[in-house]
């Protein structure tokens, strides 16, 4: 199980031309659970989460993984402690999958033998078959694909999971199969994972905790079991957003 | 024609070498100079207009104006092949510097966020993943740029450097079209056949997405 905690404390960002990305952001992932990151596009919730591995530097405020200020931590140990899965996967064209599975450690110089064992048993992890190792991500389903791509945030074993709208890409029936083996996952490993999407179900099915940002706030921070009955008027939005063809 | 051949024969031969040797140096050099310098614009943005303009002007120099150029510079004017060799770098650097910088600049953002969010490293990035995936890009410069040179090298005769451009002038300054397609048509084929390597080379190179 995970023991390294993500906190964000009063979190800024601004780019260049004044316009404020994220605003005063404060927020706790306890250790081994996840928080899904909910709003609409341009919300800020992908640039809050490219915070963690430093991909976005804030202009004021903090943010700590294991209670390490990220910005006073080497940023390439820092990256390989943690996980990073995008939409389309961003697998590597050029490589087979055992290759795109393995690189985190042919990048901290394992030996072969034991990066390809590594890979195997990570495509076992996410449900794929062995003699996926050498095919090449043009010739994988975009499901398959983003079974890959979870694979390889996985397999430097990072206490932290960072998922960027990982799902948004996939039919409806794919992504409930990716959720369902995830969330089995995310149960067996227990890393302390963020996880950005706009899908409220999949936020609830996933997330211990959902936290709703609107124009780079918090608006709401709620666990996952007391979202359907908040009297929290963004969160109530949403949810009527999200079941207007619905009979409720 | 096989008069011809018997009486040319060894000279065209001698001569195809020559530029060959001009081309190939020239390219060794431009190749040396052109990647590294374009992988280097890709880090340093604000380098590359001006850059990228210098390298255009020189391509637009007319090549028998630039050999003339070229001739009183000290060190460079003591060989005629020495000169013909820096006007043909001269020619050769635009194609490989701008397909080199459009190439890496073109490997998608997403990739490039992957890469670092895995850890790599600038120079690890720039092996395992931009590299590769402009491989084809940068390769297709490289084609232009020889073809390039193949074809300037012929001017290099003017200024006594050699290559199948002696047949070409000694041709028309005889008026022998004889002459005059010994040295254009080998000319010619070498073209071609750097053409036709280099471009199996360049699709064995592009990844499929």
């Amino acid at each position: 199980m995970a023991t390294q905690d993500v906190e964000f404390a009063q979190v800024s960002f601004t780019v260049e031309g004044g316009r404020q990305l994220l605003s005063d952001i404060s927020l706790r992932v306890e250790p081994g659970t996840t928080t899904a990151l909910l709003g609409r596009s341009g919300s800020g919730k992908t640039t809050l989460l490219r915070t963690v591995n430093a991909l976005v530097r804030p202009t004021s405020g903090r943010v700590l993984v294991g209670g390490q200020d990220v910005s006073k931590t080497d940023v390439i140990a820092l990256r390989r402690g943690i996980g990073y899965v995008i939409q389309e996967s961003g697998l590597f064209p050029h490589m087979s999958i055992e290759r795109n599975v393995g690189m985190a450690l042919e990048l901290s110089g394992k030996p072969k033998a034991e990066i390809a064992a590594r890979a195997a048993e990570m495509l076992q992890l996410v449900g794929l078959p062995e003699e996926m190792a050498k095919r090449f991500p043009w010739q994988l389903s975009g499901g398959q694909r983003q079974r890959v791509g979870l694979a390889r945030a996985l397999a430097s074993d990072p206490e932290v999971l960072l998922m960027d709208e990982p799902f948004g890409a996939l039919d409806p029936l794919t992504r409930a199969e990716m959720q369902t083996m995830l969330r089995d996952l995310l149960q067996r490993v227990g890393k302390t994972t963020l996880i950005v999407t706009h899908d409220l179900e999949e936020a609830l099915y996933l997330a211990d905790r959902v936290v709703l940002l609107e124009a780079g706030r918090i608006v709401a921070n709620l666990a996952a079991h007391e979202v359907r009955e908040s009297q929290n008027e963004a969160m109530r939005a949403y949810v009527a957003a999200t079941h207007r063809g619905g009979a409720a | 024609m096989s008069a011809f051949l018997h009486r040319y024969g060894s000279q065209i031969a001698r001569l195809t070498f020559e530029h060959l040797w001009l081309t190939a140096s020239a390219m060794l050099f431009a190749s040396l100079i052109g990647l590294p310098l374009g992988i280097l614009l890709t880090r340093q943005q604000r380098l590359a207009r001006p850059v990228l303009a210098v390298a255009n002007i020189l391509q637009t120099i007319p090549s028998l104006a630039l050999f003339g150029l070229l001739l009183p510079v000290p060190f460079l004017g003591d060989r005629a092949a020495r000169l013909a060799i820096v006007a043909l770098i001269g020619y050769a650097l635009l194609p490989i510097l701008r397909n080199t910088y459009a190439g890496i600049l073109s490997v998608d953002p997403a990739l490039i966020d992957v890469s670092n969010a895995l850890g790599m490293k600038g120079l690890q990035r720039l092996v395992k993943v931009e590299l590769p995936l402009a491989a084809s890009v940068i390769l297709a410069g490289l084609r232009t740029a020889t073809v390039t040179c193949v074809g300037v090298a012929t001017i290099a005769a003017a200024i006594g450097a050699g290559g199948l451009g002696e047949l070409i002038f000694r041709g028309v300054a005889s008026v022998d079209n004889g002459l005059v397609l010994a040295g254009a048509v080998p000319a010619a084929l070498l073209a071609l056949c750097a053409d036709g390597v280099l471009g199996l080379l360049e699709k064995r190179l592009a990844v499929r997405r």
